[in-house]
């Protein structure tokens, strides 16, 4: 057993305080993720967890809590929940225990969800994020695996709410950090890093528009060098944004009142979107008393260590070795290996592109070009209409030389609007960037005899030689290479 | 270990049961007498054993995991006082 880690474990840097005209103040957060395990059945019955389907239609006689049901654990879901545990570096327990957690909602059939209470699956572990100035860990204190309740609609009539069970049952990995956060732009990383490193794993999608990921979030804030104060949950975030935006409205509303003498009463809140504030879920605080105990239908979950290692052994490469990897072996800088691991597919994506190629011009042109387009766009990098073969062919157009960096450009639209091998584009369209030095010393020269004033001008002038370059490339239609024009130019023009 | 009444009342309310305030005594005396009754446990020496989980000792079954259950929205409903559209339909719950 390793010794409990300290609860209080960082202190907020100056710049992430609070300024107030009483003294600063600084945050402290952490956070209960709710994400969705990737399976095709529940946790504990045979029915489906697919997305959208017509209400009541994923349910099993065990998700509906009809008498006599009996719960019979999913083991793709074990396999997931110990994925994520190694893929957090985390400590995974070969022996769990199911607890029911009872209260009464009506999309709660069985009048309880099935969770883990005092024995999780995954214990600690760690995420490491990258911050605009450093790299921090941040802690996790364990996984545990759960049921998802139904789902209640209260928009399609005014008096009563419509219950749809295909959520019920479905499984989710609840994962806790410690409350090591100090700051919204930290919460948020976290989230992010989090979602890329389920995603890598395949253990969950992370589609948080689906409600696939979700957080509840804990906050309280306190003098610098000060005890934790008391917190405030916020319930079921469900955008990265929407979490920045809660942590920086209930801070600023505990500060308000400790300033004004009053106390912070722990209680559950919901963030309003809409008005960008949080309010207090009265009703719910009685709930609070779950009465948790062992679940009699359930044995304990327990599984061998040949079991972990046969699951670790195919563990996918995960985004802090990929971004490793990407800085050594292909020479590209810290801030954009991170940006091209961020997703498994534009990773591999980059990978297609730089294989056998320069990789500083291949991650320029994936980031900037084909990442910024598809952004705009809308679209995710599996559904680019330019694929890596065809990026490549730019790229290799570039290294040689047959093309200039403005010509790429040019040839990147039609690659992208058009389709095509982008080596028979160039010659079919003449796009070749003109490196025959008697072409372009024809250019300059013609430049040159027709402007014998500018001529005067550039030779105490020589930050003059751009205008003279700019109506050398104008006369070769973007075609001349800018390094041998300047050369050429410069000897004609005699300056150094 | 006993309770009071106003453990009696809470109780009553988590589990969603109507007690009438005339019956709180009554239910106050039963539970400490079954309180009572069950508290003589305390007096044994559990400390060298392992709490019991099952009674025979066997592995939890597990499931492949493939859909073999659903589809059948209408028998679901079945049973509800009120459904539409094979929703359940309960009184309004939001906030």
């Amino acid at each position: 057993m390793n010794a409990p880690l300290p609860l209080d474990r960082r202190a907020a840097k100056p710049s992430q305080r609070i300024k107030s005209a009483t003294g600063d103040w600084e945050m402290v957060i952490g956070l209960e993720v709710h994400a969705q395990v990737n399976s095709n059945s529940k946790l504990f019955s045979g029915a489906s967890t697919h997305f959208g389907n017509a209400p009541n239609s994923n349910v099993s006689l065990v998700d509906a809590a009809m008498p006599g049901m009996l719960p019979v654990i999913n083991v793709e879901c074990v396999k997931q929940a110990i994925r994520t545990g190694l893929g957090l570096k985390a400590q995974i327990n070969r022996r769990s225990v199911f607890d029911r957690k009872n209260y009464f909602y009506p999309d709660l059939p069985q009048g309880y969800q099935i969770s883990q209470y005092k024995s999780p699956i995954v214990g600690e572990g760690e995420i490491l994020i990258d911050m605009p100035d450093e790299t921090i860990t941040i802690g996790i204190e364990r996984l545990h695996l759960e049921q998802d309740a139904g789902k209640s609609i209260h928009d399609l009539s005014p008096s009563f709410s419509y219950v749809d069970l295909n959520r019920s049952g479905v499984a989710l990995m609840e994962i806790v950090s410690r409350p090591d956060l100090r700051s919204a732009d930290e919460a948020k990383a976290y989230v992010s890093k989090l979602r890329t490193i389920l995603r890598y794993l395949g253990t969950c999608d992370g589609d948080m528009e689906k409600g696939n990921l979700r957080a509840d979030v804990n906050v309280s804030v306190r003098r610098p060098g000060a005890p934790f104060g008391t917190r405030c949950e916020i319930k079921n975030v469900n955008s990265i944004r929407f979490i920045g935006q809660a942590i920086e409205y209930e801070a600023r509303r505990q500060i308000g009142i400790l300033e004004d003498g009053g106390e912070i009463i722990q209680e559950t809140r919901l963030f309003d979107h809409g008005k960008g504030e949080t309010r207090s879920m009265r009703s719910k605080e009685e709930a609070h008393d779950y009465r948790y105990f062992p679940d009699p239908d359930l044995l304990p979950l327990e599984f061998s260590a040949e079991f972990v290692e046969e699951l670790k052994s195919h563990l996918p490469e995960l985004p802090d070795e990929k971004k490793a990897r990407f800085i050594e072996q292909y020479g590209v800088t810290p801030y954009d290996a991170m940006v091209l691991t961020l997703e498994r597919e534009s990773a591999d994506f980059f990978e297609a592109v730089a294989r056998g190629r320069d990789a500083k011009i291949a991650a320029n042109w994936v980031i900037n070009e084909l990442f910024g387009r598809l952004n705009k766009e809308g679209l995710e990098v599996t559904a680019s209409p330019m694929s890596a073969d065809q990026l490549g062919g730019i790229v290799d157009l570039i290294k040689d030389g047959t093309i200039s960096g403005k010509l790429a450009k040019d040839l990147f639209e039609i690659v992208w609007a058009e389709g095509g091998n982008p080596r028979e584009i160039v010659e079919a369209r003449g796009m070749k960037q003109v490196t025959d030095t008697g072409a372009i010393e024809a250019a300059c020269d013609a430049v040159i005899a027709a402007n014998p004033d500018k001529v005067e001008q550039v030779k105490v002038k020589p930050t003059m030689l751009g205008w003279f370059v700019g109506q050398v490339m104008k006369q070769t239609g973007g075609k001349a290479s800018p390094p041998a024009v300047n050369e050429i130019l410069k000897a004609k023009l005699g300056i150094e | 270990m006993s309770v009071d009444s106003a453990t009696i009342v809470r109780v009553a309310h988590l589990a969603r049961i109507a007690v009438a305030p005339e019956e709180v005594a009554r239910l106050e005396a039963e539970f400490n007498s079954m309180l009572g009754f069950v508290e003589q446990l305390s007096g044994l020496d559990v400390s060298d054993v392992e709490p019991m989980t099952s009674v025979r000792p066997m592995q939890m079954k597990m499931r492949e995991d493939v859909v073999t259950d659903g589809g059948y929205p209408a028998r679901i409903v079945a049973n509800a006082p009120a459904s539409e559209d094979d929703f359940f339909v309960v009184p309004k719950v939001v906030e």
